[in-house]
């Protein structure tokens, strides 16, 4: 479960153009179910799940993760307050716990496919061979083991998209983020990507999807919506 | 090993970065070599062509003694030997005679010297091998001089002799008593110097401070001291060559400065990749790290290279103008090879060690941006 308790982030703090993009949201998002965070643009909810990632610190307030397990040589991790934790163990975190699929995908261009899927993976220095068979097998799970080889800008949109949830799920992370994830696909690749993201619940991950995508947000399969209005958290279902 | 293999994975991803980017790195690589190239071939020749002075001075004598004719080299009477012989301290002395000869027909300047025992006798010459590639003669055939009189005459050659030191060999050629005295008209009783023999170094100085109140119009030279000579010239030469080396310094530090700010978009759109997909910043700084690392290396590498096979066995063709005023007899001057660790080890740490920081740090400055900018692009 990920909780957060008055979270605040401010942007520019002490400049005239201070902005506060999210104002003390308290929020729990439960495990192993889908949430999505709806509202219009500029609502905050890219910034709100930069905050859950760990991809950002909130300017106050506290981000608490209270399933996460990690053991490291240097450091163990047993769950709890996450943001005021120094950058090198965020990211390790984050490494760990979440696996993102940004809005435009962010694949490296000029790389395999299979090279983009392996990426997040090589500060972790595992055996080549093990990993090279993790990522392969997210390929085939996602039916494009074929383009392995293939250099990224020579998939199709769709196929680039289930790289991107490919590479998310390379360090098997506990939770899948999602920013406007069908903001580039026509209505049937959404439908397709919902029933990923739904498949993954069921393997027990928890997803969290930014969108105000019809979609996404009316699908009857969703176990929670957030609705964000200026940065406040105006409703929950 | 966790670590060895994170290594790996991180040159792995540097080379296909690097071949992504062929074209800016080929550019790179070659202005960076370039640069190598230059200060290295300076450095090759300087050393080599002091080491190759070393060499012709380790046989020089420990003494000759000039005379001085209102204050110019003169010829020296053999009776002065007598007079030095008796002082403590030497144990021998004899007679030198040499001398320049121009000759119009290969428009070279030859060194002739009458050796100590030259066993041809009359009409004979043993000349050295780049008097024989400039002449372009062999064993047994006929080199003709002009006499101080105006008359042809020519010698035989009869023996080729190559040295260590190509400075020896270049322009030297070795002649008989009588037929050095008549080619240049030189009467008998004179030598162009005196040579001694003063085994014990600290009494050589004091040898030649009694040799000057003995015979007041001569000047006796000290080997160490000629050393110095050759030292100071050498040190001249390679400061025109410092200017170059300083032009190539600063275009290198301009390069690096340049490198060292200049990030490409698409650059800095992977290290927001990289940081937001679970990279730390310190990864991509490693990453960035082999990076310079195999850029600089793979040009210093072919810089040095290039250096060695130019000032080797090229003769160092694109210096010549500038370091080759003193004979025209180097038509193709080769040194003997001859690298100083010391100084390598100096040009990396000039050129490798800087540059690979300085590919560092716009990546530091890329990596240390809060990963979710990356979300914003
Ligand atoms: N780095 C920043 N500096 C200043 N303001 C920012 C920054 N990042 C976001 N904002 C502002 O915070 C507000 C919320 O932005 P956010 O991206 O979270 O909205 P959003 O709900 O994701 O919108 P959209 O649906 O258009 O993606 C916006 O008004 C935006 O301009
Ligand atoms: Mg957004």
């Amino acid at each position: 479960m990920i909780e957060l308790i008055d979270t605040r982030k401010v942007f520019n703090v002490g400049k005239p153009n201070e902005f506060t993009a999210v104002h003390d949201v308290s929020l729990c998002i439960p495990s192993s179910r889908v949430t999505v965070l709806k509202g219009p643009s500029g609502s905050g909810k890219t910034t709100l799940l930069s905050l859950v990632g760990c991809m950002a610190r909130p300017t106050s307030g506290r981000i608490m993760l209270s399933s996460v397990r990690l053991h490291s040589p240097l450091w163990e991790f047993s769950g709890g307050e996450v943001s005021s934790l120094p950058e090198r163990f965020l990211t390790e975190i984050r490494r760990h716990t979440f696996g993102f699929i940004f809005q435009q995908y962010h694949l490296i261009r000029g790389l395999s496919a299979l090279e983009n899927v392996m990426l997040p993976a090589y500060p972790r220095g595992e055996p080549y061979g093990i990993l090279k068979r993790r990522a392969m097998a997210l390929l085939d799970q996602f039916g494009i083991g074929g383009k392995a080889a293939s250099r990224m800008e020579w998939l199709s949109g769709g196929e680039a998209q289930r790289l991107a949830i490919a590479r998310a799920l390379i360090n098997d992370p506990q939770a899948i983020i999602a920013d406007e994830p069908t903001a580039h696909l026509d209505s049937r690749l959404s439908e397709e990507l919902m029933a990923i993201l739904l498949g993954l619940r069921d393997q027990g991950k928890t997803v969290i999807i930014a969108s105000h995508d019809p979609i996404v947000c009316d699908s009857q399969r969703v176990d929670g919506v957030v609705e964000l209005r200026d940065g406040r958290v105006v409703s929950t279902t | 090993m966790p670590g060895f293999q994170k290594q790996k994975y991180l040159i792995d991803f540097t080379l296909s970065a690097l071949l992504r980017r062929k074209g800016k790195n080929t550019a790179l690589v070659l202005v960076y070599a370039l640069v190598v190239f230059v200060l290295a071939s300076v450095l090759f020749f300087t050393q080599a062509l002091r080491r190759e002075a070393a060499l012709v001075l380790a046989g020089a004598p420990e003494i000759v003694v000039q005379r001085l004719t209102a204050g110019r080299h003169d010829l020296i009477p053999e009776s002065y030997a007598d007079a030095i012989r008796n002082i403590r301290g030497v144990s021998d002395v004899s007679p030198r005679l040499w001398g320049y000869y121009y000759d119009p027909v290969f428009g070279a300047n030859f060194t002739l010297l009458v050796p100590q025992e030259f066993p041809y006798g009359r009409g004979n010459i043993v000349i050295g091998q780049g008097v024989a590639e400039v002449s372009r003669s062999s064993i047994d055939n006929i080199l003709p001089f002009w006499t101080h009189e105006g008359r042809l005459t020519s010698f035989k050659i009869a023996e080729i002799f190559s040295s260590d030191s190509q400075l020896i060999s270049a322009d030297l050629i070795l002649i008989s008593e009588p037929d050095f005295r008549s080619l240049f008209g030189l009467a008998e009783g004179v030598a162009t110097n005196l040579v001694l023999t003063v085994k014990n170094a600290k009494e050589r100085p004091i040898v030649a401070a009694k040799i000057k109140k003995l015979l007041p119009d001569t000047r006796p030279i000290i080997r160490d001291e000629i050393l110095r000579t050759y030292d100071s010239l050498f040190n001249w030469r390679s400061g025109i060559l410092l200017v170059v080396l300083a032009g190539a310094g600063l275009a290198f530090i301009i390069f690096a400065w340049d490198k060292a700010t200049g990030l490409s978009a698409e650059e800095r759109r992977e290290i927001g990749i990289l940081k937001a997909i679970g990279w730390e910043t310190s990864d991509v700084i490693l990453m960035k790290f082999w990076e310079g690392g195999i850029i600089s290396l793979t040009s210093f590498l072919s810089g040095v290279l290039l250096a060695y096979v130019h000032v080797f066995f090229t003769s160092s063709f694109l210096f010549e103008p500038v370091l080759k005023g003193w004979a025209v007899i180097y038509p193709e001057f080769k040194l003997v090879p001859f690298v100083d660790a010391f100084h390598i080890a100096t040009l990396f740490f000039l050129t490798v060690v800087p540059y690979t920081l300085a590919t560092i740090v716009p990546a530091w400055r890329a990596a240390i941006v809060d990963p979710d900018a990356v979300l914003r692009t």
